[in-house]
């Protein structure tokens, strides 16, 4: 982090009434929410174009439920921004090459409006052109290349940004939507970075499909979509499960695990994304040319575990991932929903705070209304706390198992049969799984072998390795400034990383971290060295080892053309 | 305060990524047969007229001197630079002039045009442009002279080897960082009062510190696109009798560099001078032109070519612009 400036530098900066950190779905709906309350509203984005640094499944959704949708902030979007809307939705159970299969399009519809499949960079950068629009006529705007490295204080108290690019701007309320891994988060002591328990991993190939492929492989009209989820052993024993969504003409599939899990099993994220692409099951939508055109990841917060029950501190509101708002309802993850609704609460928060006549009551004002709008009880479910204390309990878990694995519990398997899938589809059961082995792989698992048919189709995906995909992202390397500096060397403190980073693998030397050897005096000592060049900005290792991590100045780093 | 009216010179070169480049018979480069494209050290020139027009808003000038395919050239730098409006100085009169005739014809150019487009500026009906902008040589061989020589002609101080710029419009005067190459580079800050001639250096970087300015280049951008798809409708086209010049001055006949032979095609500048001088510094000017002379009227013209000089340096100077008027006007 940057030194921070001094109050003289503070007292001349430049000022806007609202400056948002980050162009993603909520730093967007907060914008254009402050923009419609006639706010000056300065947008800065670290990347050349908005989209080009995120990375989603990704589903969004319309709920019934929420006080805003993204298409009622942004008209035309899911004509012009989104993909396929999701008519179908199936949850494969997982055993070897023994599937079953239920279709979970009920949960799936729940307190659903629309829901459709988006691409980042396509949606993001479109969202941009209107928010600039929209922030332009009230006199502020977005800027793109722009990376915001602090925050700035006056006696102590937040008063606006530092950025990398600019010199320090004044706010009279500062929107961080700056997503995962939020420098103003960390800076606002509002999160730290510890716990790995408290993160899920996703990785996600974005897949070429030829013209009509899509219509004729999934069954489906040039208007509709369907969406994949996978769990059971095909991903060991790691905790999480695997997606595949049609986009227009690719397809998105991708993995979410549990951080700790990851860690725990020292599994390479690349491989069990390799596992679920080249599973039999997945040959009848893959055919025989499999084209890649993207690699890529990020992490993506627990909102059960980390959603901030007072995302604000003096002038400065956090909104989205940099908030922790990312609920994994089950199977079904929903971050950027809440991002959009919980940007538009803030912006209506500031707006009638200042009303009122004092902005600094703006935020225990959205606090206060992602609370009535029902925002925070399904980001942490109260259900699901009382029930972690007896879930997530190691022996409980252990139980459990062994209670699915016993011959009773395969027995009772077998007697529930059809009613399995409709207790699946209860979004109320969906709401407090427990973060155990149980729901993620035992479960799957047994149910496959008890009720699943075997996969006959053969699958000749050959993915490409880890180097082809570091090969085909683009990168603009800051050179000379690394945005990761390692503080800890050693295996012990840093050497998860090695197979936990994304882009990094045991034994592969072109990757951003590596196990190295070091001989001296003739003791022998085993060290972690990084090269930050090919690093996705996943945030993983500002986690699960001992860094000083930091995004990229604005533009750099790496690029995403699909997101 | 006046909007400051910034007038940027700038000259289509030879595409030498072609390697198409040819000479007739005379050594003069047959420009109609090989492709053109903007001098690349005139963005620099256009980078420093941006920075200047974001900052502190008002108006900017292209102007350039050459064949009418020099009209791409302009349109490149209304789209890169977002200038308000071109001009182009073409005549087959003018045609294979040297740098002196250039300048000549340039600094006549930039007075007709100050004097023309002022009124709705709110400026003064026949004040020069605050600054004007040139590049650092042109990548056809040419020496750097056109751009000090048309300062020259039009009595402004000179700054070259520019690479930062700060301009004050309240106290009308410009700070510049600018490059001095000795044994190692250095860096000095000069000031200058405006009216100034700048010629940027191929390392200048503009800078935008705030959100405004940022906001400011974007609004330009969106503004300009539209505008350098119909980059005709801004584009004025004067020949030597709308600038009032006598043709022996300018053209051929008045140019008195005669090239004797033409080096291989220039990479990068090697060698840098440091130069500010003032208009009013006869000595210095004196030994600015001298020092320039051996570049500019080659190796056999030299004697011929300080005569020559001489002659059109009075004759397009504002000093006697009523006399060079005079003597034109008869055309
Ligand atoms: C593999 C995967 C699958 C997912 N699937 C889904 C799904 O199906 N449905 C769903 O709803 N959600 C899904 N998510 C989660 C979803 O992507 C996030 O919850 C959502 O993007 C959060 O939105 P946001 O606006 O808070 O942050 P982001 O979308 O991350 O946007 C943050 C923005 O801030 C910018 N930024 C960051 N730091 C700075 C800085 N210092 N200065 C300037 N700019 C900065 C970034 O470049 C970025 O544009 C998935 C995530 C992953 C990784
Ligand atoms: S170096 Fe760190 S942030 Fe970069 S891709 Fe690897 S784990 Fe992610």
């Amino acid at each position: 982090m940057s030194s921070s400036p001094s109050d003289a530098d503070a007292a001349d900066a430049e000022h806007y009434e609202a400056v948002v950190v980050g162009a993603g779905p909520g730093g967007a709906a907060a914008a254009a929410a402050l923009a419609s309350y006639g706010v000056e509203t300065l947008v800065l984005e670290r990347g050349v174009d908005a989209g080009s640094k995120n990375v989603s499944g990704g589903l969004i959704y319309a709920e019934e439920s929420a006080p805003y949708t993204i298409d009622r902030l942004f008209e035309g979007f899911r004509e012009e921004a989104a993909e396929r809307p999701v008519t179908d939705y199936h949850l494969h159970n997982v055993a070897g090459d023994r599937v079953k299969s239920f279709d979970i399009t009920d949960l799936h519809e729940h307190d659903t409006e629309w829901c459709d499949a988006v691409l980042r960079r396509k949606m993001d950068s479109w969202l941009a052109e209107r928010v600039h629009e929209l922030t332009r006529e009230t006199g502020g705007g977005l800027l793109t290349e722009v990376r915001v490295n602090g925050l700035l204080r006056e006696q102590g108290e937040i008063v606006g940004v530092t950025c990398d690019e600019l010199d320090p701007i004044r706010a009279d309320l500062v929107v961080a939507a700056d997503g995962v891994n939020s420098e103003l988060a960390r800076d606002a002591g509002l999160m730290d970075w510890a716990e790995p328990e408290e993160w899920f991993q996703g990785v996600k190939a974005v897949v070429d499909m030829p013209e009509g492929a899509i219509e004729e492989r999934f069954g489906v009209d040039d208007d509709e979509g369907v969406a994949h989820l996978f769990s059971g052993d095909l991903f060991d024993d790691v905790r999480g499960g695997g997606f595949l969504y049609t986009n227009r003409d690719t397809l998105s599939i991708g993995t979410v695990f549990h951080l700790d899990s990851l860690v725990a099993e020292q599994a390479e994220p690349h491989e069990l994304l390799d596992a679920l692409l080249t599973h039999p099951l997945l040959a009848q939508w893959l055919g025989d040319e499999y084209e890649e055109l993207e690699y890529s990841a990020k992490l993506v917060p627990d909102s059960k575990k980390v959603a901030l029950r007072e995302p604000h501190r003096d002038r400065l509101v956090l909104v989205g991932d940099a908030a922790g708002q990312m609920q994994a309802q089950g199977p079904i993850i929903k971050g950027m929903n809440h991002a959009v609704t919980a940007g538009a609460l803030a912006a209506e928060a500031y707006a009638e705070a200042k009303a009122r006549g004092d902005t600094r009551t703006a935020g225990t004002l959205y606090a206060e209304k992602l609370r009535s709008e029902g925002v925070m009880d399904k980001l942490r479910p109260r259900r699901y706390e009382a029930a972690r204390v007896v879930g997530e309990n190691d022996r409980a878990s252990g139980l459990t198992d062994r209670l699915v694995d016993s011959r009773v519990g395969r027995g009772a398997l077998r007697a529930l049969g059809g009613r399995l899938e409709r207790l699946y589809g209860s979004p109320y059961l969906s709401m407090m799984v427990p973060d155990t082995r149980t729901p993620y792989v035992t479960l799957p698992t047994a149910i496959a072998e008890e009720l699943g048919e075997p996969i006959t189709d053969v699958n000749t995906v050959e993915p490409p390795s880890l180097e082809e995909r570091i090969g085909d992202l683009t990168y603009d390397t800051d050179i000379g400034h690394p945005h990761i500096r390692l503080r800890d060397a050693s295996y012990e403190a840093s050497g998860a990383a090695v197979s936990a980073c994304p882009v990094s693998a045991e034994g592969f030397g072109g990757g951003c971290y590596r196990t190295e050897t070091v001989r001296t005096n003739g003791s022998e000592e085993t060290v972690v060295s990084l090269d930050t060049q090919p690093c996705v900005e996943c945030g993983t290792c500002a986690i699960v080892a001992d860094t000083a991590w930091e995004h990229p100045r604005g533009g750099k780093g790496v690029e995403f053309r699909q997101g | 305060m006046a909007p400051i009216h910034t007038v940027v010179l700038t000259k289509g070169v030879p595409d030498f990524r072609e390697g198409q480049v040819s000479f007739d018979e005379n050594g003069h480069l047959e420009r109609g047969k090989t492709p053109t494209v903007m001098n690349p050290n005139d963005k620099f020139a256009l980078r420093a007229a941006l920075q200047t027009r974001v900052r502190h808003g008002g108006r900017v000038s292209v102007m350039s001197m050459g064949p009418p395919g020099y009209k791409d050239v302009l349109r490149e730098a209304m789209a890169d630079v977002y200038a308000d409006d071109l001009y182009l100085l073409s005549d087959r009169e003018m045609a294979a002039a040297d740098t002196w005739a250039t300048s000549i014809t340039l600094a006549t150019g930039i007075e007709k045009m100050a004097a023309g487009t002022n009124e709705g500026d709110g400026r003064d009906e026949d004040a020069m442009p605050d600054l004007v902008f040139a590049g650092f040589k042109t990548a056809d061989g040419e020496t750097g002279h056109t751009g000090p020589q048309t300062c020259w002609c039009l009595d402004m101080p000179v700054v070259t080897h520019v690479v930062s710029l700060d301009i004050d419009p309240e106290a009308r005067t410009l700070r510049a960082k600018r490059l001095v190459e000795g044994d190692i580079e250095e860096i000095e800050t000069v000031e200058a009062e405006l009216p100034c001639f700048v010629v940027a250096d191929p390392e200048f970087v503009p800078s935008y510190r705030t959100a405004s300015h940022r906001l400011e280049l974007k609004d330009l951008r969106e503004r300009t696109a539209r505008r350098a798809e119909a980059f005709e409708d801004h584009l004025t086209v004067w020949d030597h009798s709308d600038l009032n010049l006598d043709p022996d001055y300018i053209g051929l006949d008045g140019s008195p560099t005669i090239v004797s032979s033409v080096d291989p095609i220039p990479k990068q500048p090697a060698e840098r001078e440091a130069t500010v001088v003032a208009p009013d510094d006869a000595d210095g000017m004196t030994e600015l032109v001298d020092e320039m002379l051996p570049f500019a009227a080659g190796a056999s013209g030299g004697g011929g070519g300080a005569e020559a000089v001489a002659d059109g340096g009075r004759t397009g100077g504002s000093d006697d612009r009523d006399t060079s008027d005079g003597e034109t006007g008869g055309e």
